[in-house]
Order: structure tokens, then sequence, then C-alpha cells
């Protein structure tokens, strides 16, 4: 019924457009001058289609609810129900009315329940008519308004301004409402494991709070020694590195030989090849570390007397530097292009080898285009999950030692949540908590990222 | 005395001939003016002096180029040693993103030129004085090159080609994009600079290839049509093409 409204409503606006650029034409054709274009009359009047539709249908969606729930358990009133019991008896109505009741069935729901479905429709009907007349009338209003001299462009001007302005609000305020969500968890998280045992506590197994009974009261002292964060941050600072060890250099040689050395030709057939590697998904270079890279490192290691763990930090940081090296390969491809040729000329023309170009002029002329795409590379090695909790283990062991296991925060985070999950118990929350600081760490790098760029700008341009 | 003889020179852009058949001699200590309407291989040729046509993957360049009687297009030369006897400055100044010391001292450099500081710190206070930039930023050396102003940096340009004490200076267009003030003050450093550099100077501008040059060539479609004397080209030329781009009336 309301997709049936909705296509009818763009009709409309359609139409609307229609007629308002056709007395548009109508008005030129007496040889008056028109304020502005033709089409400028018809979105005018599209939009005074459209608007008093939203405002009604936003009205409609937030009001409806609440007034069929009053009028329902108006008949309850006097009952000495408690509130609680009155929605229960409101979502039972509810369910009865779309046939999905399975309890036993009361006169008294069977009544309400009849009662939700008349109510509905009138409700229904009664937007339908509201609607369409509302738009009606403020289109023909607006027509008749209309003349040769009406100001028609600033107002769809200033109408297109607002919802340009609506699209980037919604995505602010969603980031808001994550970055909320994450706080007030994180805060409760932290009133029962204090800030300073999850800073620099250096025991994360959040597998001893399974153990705990719901029925159970929450304890804070059982939790001691549980959700100490160092060793995950510490594992995630480490497999991020042994990932960048691998991929700046290589990705920054390959962007340096792309964009340098290579003829049209091997660029042409490179480039989207390097890219490709970009188009793998994460789940595919997981188990490439974890059942060809890890075992095979192992085997090595074993050859050579070394201990490796099957799943090892290097496997998976090895293997996350290989996933990276499209994104620093094909950023600093691009921002080296983009250094001027004027100044290769200069640096040619004093007598400059293309090594030498590169090294003292290109270079530091796309310094903080490459630093840009290396942060970029970092906070992406930070936030990969899939190829750690695959390839790396989950035992959050406090280690350098690239061979033996490790786990990262994305990693802990997906152990947390995985099968069932408590509301509000400590250890759902500690997944906040680790989410909170890892948008903490990948905010303060982009900001350092920003504060590096700018900083470079400024100095050279 | 001559400097450098061009015999026959041919420049094909891919299939297209840029140049035909260009035999020019250059004086030494002269400026030499090469005059001629846009896309007529003024440039072209500037840059077959000091190879720079290797950097244009399809560019490719047939004949011979002399200096001091070594043919620059042969396999045995040396294009890092040819640039550094042979500097370029560029019709948009293109000061690197460094400071203005290094800037000056990025030639001296790369070729190895100075064994010591106070070596290099000479050879960049002499090219900027020479380059008449030196009592304007002799308190900034080491802020960037690049926040200086239009005229000041084909000034520095102009240091930095200098800096390798180049025996000849191609210069591209290089007053095209600086003000009459600027362009004035680049003009007199031309007239000091020959006193020790053989100076060939492409231009767009009829009156500066007068003010500057003792002798122009004159390029039309990729042919040098006349080529002497400065005087003798803009008051009696031989040739009516000549003529008319001179008086004004096609270019």
């Amino acid at each position: 019924m309301n997709l049936i409204l909705f296509i009818f409503i763009v009709l409309l606006g359609f139409t609307s457009y229609y007629f308002g650029r056709k007395k548009a034409y109508t008005i030129q054709s007496t040889k008056k001058r028109l304020t502005a274009l033709p089409q400028f009359y018809g979105y005018y009047l599209a939009i005074w289609c459209a608007i008093p539709a939203f405002i009604i249908f936003s009205l409609w969606a937030i009001f409806e609810p609440t007034i069929v729930k009053l009028l329902i358990l108006s008949d309850y009133s006097n009952q000495g129900y408690l509130d609680d019991e009155l929605n229960l008896i409101y979502e039972k109505t509810k369910a009865l009315s779309r046939g999905q009741f399975t309890g036993e069935i009361t006169p008294f729901i069977d009544a309400s329940a009849e009662k939700y479905l008349s109510l509905r429709s009138i409700a229904q009907s009664s937007k339908v008519v509201i609607v369409l007349s509302a738009i009606i009338a403020s289109v023909a209003y607006a027509y008749k308004r209309i003349s040769s001299n009406s100001r028609t462009r600033e107002p769809v001007e200033k109408f297109l301004n607002a919802v340009l302005f609506t699209a980037s609000l919604a995505a602010i305020l969603t980031t808001v409402g994550i970055v909320f969500s994450l706080i007030f968890q994180t805060i409760d998280f932290f009133k029962v494991i204090p800030l300073f045992d999850f800073v620099f506590g250096t025991h994360w197994y959040p597998a001893k709070a399974f153990v705990r009974d719901s029925s159970e009261a929450l304890d804070p002292t059982m939790y001691s020694d549980t959700f100490g964060a160092v060793p995950i941050f510490a594992g995630t600072f480490f497999i991020a590195f042994i990932a960048m060890c691998v991929a700046i250099p290589i990705g920054l040689m390959s962007g340096i030989y792309l964009a340098e050395y290579a003829s049209a030709k091997v660029r042409q057939y490179a480039k989207p090849l390097i890219e490709i590697l970009a188009g793998i998904p994460t789940v595919v270079y997981g188990f490439f570390a974890a059942l060809t890279v890890g075992p095979f490192l192992k085997e090595l290691g074993t050859s050579m007397g070394l201990e490796v763990s099957a799943e090892s930090a290097l496997a998976a940081g090895g293997v996350m530097g290989i996933m990276i090296i499209p994104f620093i390969s094909s950023l600093s491809d691009d921002v080296i292009t983009s250094v001027p040729q004027s100044l290769r000329d200069g640096s040619y023309a004093m007598g400059a080898t293309k090594s030498e170009t590169i090294k003292r002029v290109i270079f530091p002329a796309a310094l903080p285009g490459i630093v840009g795409s290396i942060l970029l590379g970092v906070s992406r090695a930070i936030g990969e999950t899939m190829i750690v909790v695959m390839a790396s283990g989950l035992a959050a062991n406090l280690t350098l030692n690239p061979l033996e296991s490790t786990s990262t925060i994305t990693a802990q985070i997906v152990v947390i949540l995985i099968g069932d999950q408590a509301f509000g118990d400590p250890k759902t929350q500690a997944a906040f908590a680790l989410g909170m600081s890892l948008f903490l760490v990948t905010l303060c790098l982009n900001i350092v990222a920003l504060r590096v760029v700018k900083k470079y700008r400024e100095k050279y341009e | 005395m001559i400097k450098i003889k061009a015999k026959d020179v041919d420049v094909f852009y891919g299939k297209k001939q840029a140049l035909f058949n260009i035999s020019l001699d250059i004086e030494e200590n002269q400026v030499t003016a090469l005059i001629g309407p846009s896309g007529c291989g003024k440039s072209t040729f500037l840059r077959c002096l000091n190879r720079m046509n290797d950097v244009i993957d399809i560019c490719s360049v047939k004949g011979e180029i002399l200096i001091n009687d070594f043919n620059i297009n042969d396999k045995s030369c040396d294009v890092v040693r040819l640039r550094e006897k042979i500097g370029m400055v560029f019709q948009k100044p293109n000061p690197f993103p460094k400071t203005l010391y290094e800037n000056v001292s990025y030639g001296p450099t790369i070729h190895g030129m100075a064994q010591s500081k106070q070596e290099m710190d000479e050879i960049v206070e002499t090219s900027l004085k020479k380059a008449a930039l030196w009592e304007e930023v002799k308190d900034r050396l080491h802020e960037p090159g690049t926040g200086l102003s239009g005229g000041q940096q084909q000034r520095l340009c102009i240091a930095r080609a200098i800096s390798v004490r180049p025996e000849v200076i191609l210069m591209d267009e290089p007053c095209s994009a600086l003000d009459p003030i600027a362009t004035a003050q680049i003009e007199e450093l031309i007239d000091e600079l020959k006193k020790e550099h053989t100076i060939i100077i492409v231009t767009h501008s009829m009156a500066q290839a007068a003010r500057v040059s003792q002798n122009t060539g004159f390029f039309h479609l990729g042919q040098l049509i006349e080529h002497g004397s400065t005087d003798k080209i803009f008051k009696n030329p031989d040739n009516t093409k000549t003529q008319d781009y001179i008086t004004g009336r096609f270019g």
C-alpha cells in the first residue's frame, strides 16, 4: 500500500514538473521574459509536491504507532494493570492481528486485535487522503502563484542545498552515533574493570569470564588479571610492524618502478595486475596464510632447527604485508606521476641521472603523498581482522618473537563476540572497549598523517 | 669563434617530422636568439643541444651536432657530462622543492664539484651573485625556493644552471611567465652572462630578441628560414617570410 502511494506521489511529482514547465512555456509565448529557465519552474512545482508529502509521511511515521497504542490501551485503563502488563497486552494484540500469536486467545485480546486492525486501516486510508489532498493543494497553490516574475531559481537551488546538506549530515550523525555507543559501553566496562588494569595489565584471558553464571552477582575481583590489554596491543602493533616491513619496501619500489622506469606498455599491464591483489578478499589471504605460509614457515624453521609455531605472527604479518602492497604501490605511483614533469626536466638538464633525480627531487616532492599512503597502509594493517584470526592464533601471548603465535585487538573482538553474547556482561563490553581503543589509535594515526602531509605541503608548495 | 655547429638535423616525434634539415652555427660568448611562431620547432631544436629530447620516448634526432668539434649525437657521448657543460633554463621557473641553498648546490653535488662545505658555500654564493639574486636572498638561503616571486624563482633557476659553470646556457622562453620588471632584470643578466657563457635563447618577443641577441635564427614550420646577425635579420632580411614575421604580418 505504502509502496503504491509512494509511486503515485513520484508520478505526481513528474506531473507537476511537466505542468510547471508548461506554464513557463505559456508565459514565454506571451513574449514575457522569464526570471529563470522553464525547467526551474518545473522543479519548483515538483518541490512543492515533495515537501508536504515528506512532512506528512514523517509525522505519520512518528505519531501513528503512539496514537494507535493509546487508543487500544484506553480500553484497559482503570482495570489496575501495570505498565509492563499493558505493554505485553499491546504486543499480544499486534501479534494476533498479524496472525502470529500462538498463546491462548482471550476474548479481550481478540476484541483488541479487531480494533487494532480497524484503527490501522482507518489510519492508512486517512493518510492517503491527507497526503494526496495536501499535495494537490500545495501544488495548485504554487501553480497559481508562479508568474513571469516569480522567483523559482533561488528556491530550487536552496532546496538542492538542503538535500545535499541532509545527506552529509546523515553520514556525520551516523559516525557520532557509533562513537557515542562505543563510549557508553566502554564506560560501563571500566566501571567493572579498572582502567589501570586494562591499560597496563599483561594477562588477556577473556575465556575466564565465560565461567560466570549469569545469576551470580557481578564480582569485580574475579576479573582481576583477565582483561589486561597489553599483550593484544603489543600483538597488534607487532603484526602491523611485520606487515609494514614487507609492504613499504616492496610497495614503494614497485610504485617507483611503475611511475618512472616502466614503459607505457609494461605499466598498462602491471598496474592492474598489482591492483588485483587489492581485490582479493582478506579471507582468502587468511587461509593462504593459515594453510600455506604458516606450515611452510614451520617446516622451514624445523629444518633449520628453529621452533616455529604453525600459527605465527610472521605468517600473518607477512601475508598482511602482501595484502597492503597494492595500496602503497598504487598510491605512491599516483603521487610520483603527479610530480610535475618540469621538475624532472630541471634535474635532467643539470646532468642528473634517473636515480639521482628520483632520490633528490621526485621523492622529496612526492613525500607527503607517500607518507599518506604508508599511514593508510598502517591503519589497514591495524584494522585487518581475517588474516590474523585465521593465521596468528587466538591466544594473546605477550611476545616479540615473530615465530610464536600472538593475537590482535581485532582478532580478540571476534573471539569475544562469536557465539552467544550476554549484553551488559564485562566480556561483551570488553569488545566495545577494544573497539574504542582501536578507533582512538586509527584516529590518532589519521591526525598524524594529516599533520605530516600538511607540514610538507606548506614547506614545498 | 664557433661553439656549436648543427649539421642537417632532423627531429621526429613518432612519425611526424618536427625539424627539417637544420644547419646552424652558434658563436661563442654571444647571445643567439631563436624566433618564430609557436610550434615551429625552436624549443625542439634547443632541446637537441643538450639531448633533452632523450627524455621523450617517441622522439628521435638525426644529423650531427658538434659542440667543441665533438658530435653529441654520437654513441660515445656521455649525457651527464654533456649536460654539465650545457645548462638549461626553462619557460616556467621550476625550482626544486628544496631550500634555496639546496637548489643551487644541486648541480655541484651531483657532479662532485665541491670537496668541502666552504667550497660549496662559495659556489652557491658566486652563482647567486652572478644571477643577481644574492642581495635579495642571502639571509634566507635555507628557506624553500618555491617561496620566491616568479622573477626571483627564474633567477634562482639561472643560478642553479650556472652553478656548474657550463659553457653554454640554453634558455627556453625564460621570461614568458614574468612581468616586465622581472623580464628587464633577466635581460640585463643575460647581457652580463654572455661574457662567460654562450647563450641560446628561444623567445616569442621580437623586441626581446632585438634587445639581447647578437645573432638571430628565424624558424618557421620546422625549418630554419634565415639566420644571421640580429641587426641584419631585423633591418634587412633576405627572406620575405622573415620580413613578414618581423613586421608582424603573421605569426
